[in-house]
């Protein structure tokens, strides 16, 4: 039964999240841009090139199949269907049901897997290379991820996002040591699957070092603003994620409507302080060799393993 | 005695102050490939190779001894250079050839196609592909003959033909092309790179230039020396006082001028300036390459704080125009010479810092160390010169005493040490700047303390039919620039030469049996000039 504040509830959080994903980029930009003692760009600056590209034609390369029309379609909704089931504010999301943990780590899958066809789509050099890349990473890293969500799904019995976020938020306060494992693992992995230092460089123009921008490098106007919208909805929704399995105090249990704003501002901080370390970590690493992406994206799925064993033999008697 | 005594060439040393030069002239083709041979059995270099139309202008009778053309190719020998030409008679495409040298130095394999593109005169070697014409001229029409000067100035042009490029093919299984450039997502120099792969190993690549042609050579016939000096300071920005240098060495030698001492230690005080401050870019972008761009915004810090005391001391922020033939152009007051010597001070301290940044950051070592290794031997084979070799571990410095090799005037007395690194990788060729901007500093501040006074600059009357060639050990490595003076003391020919014309090919072979994504930090490492080599 959806009742009608858990809509609302539902429906804020999505817009929510469309409009502070750009935000959380720029914040990571501007971020980075201070920690290398340059002058930062504006806060806005991601709703200043949405705006840009929304308003630019967009121009085909020959022989682009509807396939590559598509896909940035496909890919803004499986970020947006993404940052619906995460539950950021409050844990009383009639759409949550739709898709649990297991299928939130499908949902970008599907993403992955049409922006890489689309990229080898055109036929260009590039396209093929960054898309081969990408796959090569994300066959990496969604294991780890499954891992992580694993061993959290077994601390609250379900992988349903809603209850776990209500099992760690609103029990008593506890000490899991799987989570530390899981938590490091699951820092690792948001860093390759959004396409970070120092796994790949999103600020760079070698088009031969690039992953994600190899592959939308022939993408322009409305389409390269989903793309780029919907890449920063999947940092939006890693770090709601994140925020939800390892730091979830704060988010609101039901559809209490006091408590749900109250989660506005402890979601923003939330979200200031991870966007700033994300800035950090991408300031003082280099980019790995692109073969050792693997050995760090193994570290990731070994660290949650790690987690999920520490779970069984440890934590599991109590 | 120079070289072996029984040998057909006569040489004579080049007057002047600037690098030991010794020019002949070859019989034949035949001496010349001898001579060539002998050069790289005593592990010389291949410096420059060029060509140049000797008929008389505007069709009357030649007063020289041969109506043709002339083949000059300058060798980096023990005690200095050699420039040996070849006179090639008539005009007749089918007596214009010399023997193919590219099979004793690889290098000269693209400085001969751009001699035939250019001036028509080709060598008898198996590659006859185009090199600096990408059919906006026709094939026979050769943009360096004297009689090929009617199309310019009259709005004339020929239509812009489509030029197929054979690229050698890679097969087997597996193995596919990736092409790059010449348009590339960042705003840099246009160059195509066809990169054959298998995965994301490199197998071989090949690169086409010229895409920045703009007739250098060409714009140079008949200007004066001062209009010269001016476009040699233009061909790669980043030199522009090694080519002034270069083209002032070269017009003083042709000229019979000795610039003062003070203009001599003031060039030298430019020159390492703008070695220090390509350095300072270089090491920059190199730590941005391997995503690390904090190291970028330190050092493009450093490099604008140098380029601003350039612009206060010398009136420009990359001191063109400032080397003149004769001398300098200005002079520099006392105030000027304390701010380098303080700055110079600082600098030291930051770069030190900075290095020990580098040297331990393990994730910026992993990229650097073992990525696009070019040994000794090779280096020796593609007549490298210049950091890069000198990352090889060749000793090989134009500033610097070596066996046999006294340098010229000013940097007798400085006791240049070259800096050496044997490792050949992208870390060798780091390191190698991180010891020559110490050793520039420590220049910088002994020229800044020591200027003598006196005069900077003498008259240079044009010397009609008078040829020189300059040789100055830029950022890069050599500059060679060769001038010759027509008959009324305009400029004939003036032949710049980068040392990205060797450094290319060496470039390949650095980049095979690496991966793909790590190009891009091999390329910087070496930074090479297009503009230099597309003349």
């Amino acid at each position: 039964m959806i009742s009608i504040s858990g809509l609302i509830g539902q429906l804020f959080a999505i817009a929510l999240a469309l409009v502070l994903a750009p935000l959380l980029a720029g914040w990571v930009g501007q971020c980075r841009a201070w920690l290398q003692s340059r002058t930062a760009p504006p806060l806005l600056q991601s709703y200043y090139m949405l705006h840009k590209l929304f308003h630019k034609d967009v121009v085909l390369a020959h022989g682009a199949s509807s396939l590559f029309r598509t896909a940035p379609f496909v890919m803004f909704g499986c970020m947006v269907l993404a940052c619906a089931i995460i539950p950021s504010l409050s844990t009383d999301l009639p759409f949550a049901p739709a898709a649990d943990a297991i299928a939130l780590v499908g949902v970008f899958g599907l993403a992955r897997v049409f922006i890489s066809l689309a990229a080898m789509d055109v036929g260009t050099a590039f396209g093929s290379l960054g898309g081969r890349r990408e796959m090569l990473i994300g066959f990496l890293a969604e294991p780890a991820l499954l891992m992580v969500i694993f061993t959290v799904a077994m601390i609250a019995n379900s992988t349903s996002l809603a209850t776990i976020v209500e099992t760690l938020a609103h029990s008593d306060f506890a000490i899991y040591p799987s989570l530390a494992f899981a938590g490091i693992a699951f820092a690792f992995v948001s860093l390759a699957e959004n396409a970070r230092v120092p796994v790949d460089n999103p600020a760079t123009h070698l088009e031969l070092t690039m992953i994600h921008e190899a592959m939308i490098l022939e993408y322009s106007g409305l389409h390269l603003a989903l793309i780029e919208w919907a890449a920063s909805l999947k940092l939006y929704a890693y770090s709601c994620l994140g925020l939800a399995l390892f730091f979830p105090r704060g988010i609101a249990a039901g559809d209490s409507f006091p408590a749900l704003l109250a989660a506005i501002p402890l979601l923003l901080f939330k979200l200031a302080i991870g966007g700033f370390l994300l800035a950090l970590i991408e300031t003082i690493n280099a980019k790995l060799r692109i073969f050792r992406a693997p050995e760090f994206l193994g570290t990731a799925f070994l660290l949650a393993v790690l987690g999920l064993l520490v779970r069984l033999l440890l934590e599991g008697r109590a | 005695m120079f070289l072996c005594d029984d040998f057909p060439i006569e040489f004579a040393r080049q007057p002047g102050l600037g690098a030991p030069v010794w020019r002949g002239r070859a019989a034949s083709g035949e001496d010349l490939k001898d001579f060539a041979a002998t050069v790289h059995l005593q592990g010389g270099r291949l410096a420059a190779l060029w060509g140049s139309d000797e008929r008389q202008r505007h069709g009357g009778p030649s007063t020289g001894a041969v109506a043709g053309f002339r083949l000059h190719c300058v060798f980096g020998v023990s005690q200095g250079h050699a420039c040996v030409s070849l006179d090639l008679p008539g005009d007749d495409p089918a007596t214009l050839v010399y023997p193919d040298l590219s099979a004793i130095f690889p290098a000269a394999n693209r400085m001969q196609r751009a001699t035939r593109d250019m001036v028509g005169i080709a060598s008898d070697g198996p590659d006859q592909r185009p090199w600096l014409r990408h059919g906006a001229w026709p094939a026979d029409w050769y943009p360096l003959r004297h009689d090929a000067v009617h199309v310019f100035g009259m709005g004339v042009g020929f239509p812009n033909l489509p030029s197929d490029y054979d690229f050698v093919q890679v097969g087997g299984e597996g193995a596919h092309e990736i092409p790059v450039g010449p348009i590339h997502a960042g705003i840099i120099e246009p160059g195509h790179f066809r990169f054959s792969v298998v995965g994301e190993r490199v197998l071989r690549l090949e690169q086409r230039l010229g895409y920045q042609h703009k007739g250098v050579e060409k714009r140079f016939i008949g200007m004066d020396i001062g209009r010269g000096a001016k476009l040699v300071g233009r061909i790669s920005g980043d030199s522009t006082c090694a080519y002034a240098w270069a083209y002032a060495d070269a017009v003083e030698a042709a000229c019979g001028v000795e610039p003062p001492r003070r203009a001599l230690l003031l060039r030298a005080l430019m020159l390492e300036r703008e070695r220090v401050a390509n350095h300072l870019g270089d090491l920059g972008a190199l730590g941005n390459d391997a995503a690390f761009a904090f190291g970028l915004t330190q050092f493009l810090r450093l490099k604008e704080d140098w380029l601003r005391l350039n612009a206060e001391a010398f009136g420009h922020r990359f001191m063109m125009d400032r080397i003149v033939p004769g001398g300098v152009a200005g002079d520099i007051g006392a105030p000027a010479l304390a701010a380098i010597v303080e700055q110079c001070g600082v600098i030291a301290g930051e770069v030190k810092k900075l290095r020990t940044l580098y040297d331990e950051h393990a994730g910026l070592q992993d990229r650097f160390l073992t990525t696009g290794i070019i040994d000794t031997a090779l280096v020796r084979e593609l007549s490298l010169s210049g950091m890069a070799a000198r990352a090889s571990g060749m000793i090989l410095d134009g500033r610097a005493h070596r066996h046999e090799y006294t340098p010229p005037s000013p940097w007798t007395t400085l006791g240049v040490r070259p800096i050496t690194d044997e490792r050949g990788d992208v870390a060798a060729r780091v390191a190698v700047r991180f010891g020559e901007i110490a050793e520039s500093l420590r220049l910088l501040c002994v020229l800044a303390v020591g200027l003598p006074t006196g005069e900077t600059r003498v008259e240079t009357a044009p010397v009609a039919g008078a040829a020189g060639l300059g040789v100055v050990e830029g950022w890069r490595g050599e500059v060679l620039v060769g001038v010759q003076f027509d008959s009324e003391g305009k400029l004939a020919r003036v032949h710049p030469h980068d040392p990205s014309w060797q450094a290319w090919p060496a470039l390949e072979h650095a980049v095979m049996n690496d991966i793909v994504p790590d190009f891009p930090l091999i390329n910087k490492s070496f930074n090479l000039s297009y503009s230099g080599v597309d003349l």
